[in-house]
């Protein structure tokens, strides 16, 4: 067994000893029904909600908007990161703005981002954006900083056009910080358009969550918190699987 | 009869690193480099070694004088150039053999060619073994070694070289030297090699050009003598030890001013 999968072993293990910890709480009443179901009735409940397709019109709205919120701060990120770093004076003024975005409750403008957009999946999805473009361009940003300056010119030297020499060195080069981006901003617009389904929205998997909570249902509200959970576990599994895989080439196993 | 024209050349070169305080690096110099002539350049740490190539590369602009290759003016790296330069630069992405496939892959050249010359060079630079390998499995020599293959698999007429040995031992270092002397009869390429090492600069060159502190410039061209079949047993001639002593006695005062003693 190599040292990876031994550890693999041992986080999953983990896991299951909390999940059965839990379990024997719930079922011996320590903790109240009330407080928390037994993780295994969450599954059971997540189950028949999949089933009989009531919170299937939550998940393609709430994919929808992430997916969407994603792949334009993936894009924007991207180029507004190469564009500022290719203009040294712009970076200078925006500088302070990209350290001290994260302390910026963005919420706080969700009231005007509803006036603007109206009550419609738009709103969220700006916020999903608002939340990620900006750690994909630090990400892009540090990528294109810590490009070594020998290989621009190495690109230089075997006479590269300027399209081939960000084709072939600048943007494998700065790979593996680029995807940490796009891992973050998935992240980002994750929590972003939960977060604002939760507070003002007449759907998608934030909002269930909050409805089943005021209307005390119990069951469907850990259900669907169960579903959150695992969807954000296992989309970040697969860009992290990705990533090492990236990072395996260029650093001694 | 004139003499027969360089095969690069350096006018008059200087070159200053403008920037709030401007760093005056290089030069004035001249410098001819004949056709298929191994030249070194010694010189005390900072004297301006790598911007000297840099400039006789096209890489960076003299701040005045000019530069030719084969008889053409320099401006942007020429065709028939190839550098290795001083820092590692293998692309830590690619395996070795597509590290050295990747100038020939970008000038197009068609896959069976690649294939052979990859070969051959991954094998003459001793790295048949780890043609699948990633630079990070690699020891910084063999990274260097890399590098060394990805230039020459391009079958450059003037090959620069900015300290290519650094990181080998002594042993490894006299062999890779008489390697790169064997290419440089073979292909009657063009060489010039920076160095630190004293008796590399003797053994393998045909000329030594002795740098000053900085601003660095020629204070000594010492032709060697040597013929063109030597290789790295030329060190227990009798003549190498008066040859490096030659070298020393032109370096120490400046090493010493480059250090702050002079
Ligand atoms: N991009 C740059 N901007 C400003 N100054 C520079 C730059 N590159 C080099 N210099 C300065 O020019 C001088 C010569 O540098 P260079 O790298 O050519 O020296 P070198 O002889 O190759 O040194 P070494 O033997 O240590 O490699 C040094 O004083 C260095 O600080
Ligand atoms: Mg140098």
């Amino acid at each position: 067994m190599t040292r990876s999968t031994a550890l693999a072993w041992a986080r999953a293990t983990v896991v299951v000893a909390i999940v059965a910890l839990l379990e024997i709480l719930c079922r011996t009443g320590i903790i109240k029904p009330l407080t928390l179901v037994p993780p295994s009735q969450m599954f059971a409940d997540l189950y028949h909600l999949l089933v009989a397709g009531e919170i299937t019109d939550d998940i393609i709205q709430t994919f929808l908007e992430v997916g969407t919120a994603f792949a334009i701060s993936g894009v924007a990120g991207f180029a507004l990161g190469a564009l500022v770093h290719a203009l040294p004076r712009l970076r200078q003024a925006l500088d302070p703005l990209l350290a001290a975005w994260y302390a910026i409750p963005l919420f706080v403008f969700y009231p005007l981002l509803v006036a603007l957009f109206g009550l419609t999946i738009l709103p969220l999805i700006a916020i999903g954006v608002g939340f990620a473009t900006p750690a994909m361009m630090i990400a892009t940003l540090t990528g294109l900083d810590r490009v070594p300056p020998v290989l621009r010119r190495v690109a230089r030297m075997h006479r590269l056009s300027p399209l081939t020499t960000i084709w072939r060195v600048i943007l494998p080069s700065a790979a593996p910080y680029l995807f940490g981006g796009l891992k973050l901003s998935f992240a980002y617009a994750f929590i972003g358009v939960i977060a604002g389904e939760f507070i003002l929205s007449g759907g998608g998997l934030g909002y269930g969550i909050a409805y089943a909570y005021e209307s005390f249902e119990n069951h469907k509200m850990y259900a669907l918190m169960l579903f959150v959970l695992l969807l954000a576990v296992g989309v970040n599994a697969v860009l992290q699987g990705l990533e090492s895989h990236i990072a395996r080439k260029r650093s001694r196993q | 009869m004139s003499a027969p024209a360089p095969h690069a050349s350096l006018r008059g070169v200087t070159r200053i690193y403008p920037g709030k305080s401007p760093v005056h690096a290089l030069g004035p110099l001249d410098l001819d480099l004949q056709r298929g002539e191994f030249f070194s350049v010694v010189g005390p740490s900072g004297c301006g070694k790598s911007t000297l190539l840099d400039v006789l590369a096209g890489l960076n602009p003299p701040s005045a004088g000019t530069v030719s290759f084969e008889g053409k003016p320099v401006t942007s790296v020429p065709d028939g150039v190839g550098v290795v330069f001083q820092e590692d630069a293998s692309f830590p992405w690619l395996t070795v053999a597509d590290n050295v496939a990747f100038g020939l892959r970008r000038a197009g050249v068609d896959a069976a060619e690649i294939a052979r010359r990859v070969d051959y060079a991954v094998g003459f630079m001793g790295l048949a073994a780890f043609a699948g390998a990633y630079p990070a499995q690699l020891s910084g020599g063999m990274r260097q070694r890399v590098c060394i293959a990805r230039t020459l698999v391009m079958q450059p007429r003037l090959i620069l070289l900015d300290e290519p040995f650094g990181a080998l031992d002594q042993q490894t270092r006299l062999l890779m030297g008489d390697e790169l002397l064997r290419l440089w009869r073979e292909t009657g390429a063009t060489v010039l090699l920076i160095t630190h090492a004293l008796d590399e600069a003797a053994m393998l060159s045909d000329r030594v050009g002795v740098m000053s502190a900085r601003p660095g410039c020629f204070i000594d061209l010492v032709d060697t003598g040597w013929d063109r079949d030597r290789d790295s047993r030329i060190v227990s001639d009798p003549s190498f030890g008066a040859l490096t002593g030659r070298l020393w006695g032109s370096l120490r005062q400046e090493s010493m001013r480059a250090i702050g003693r002079g």
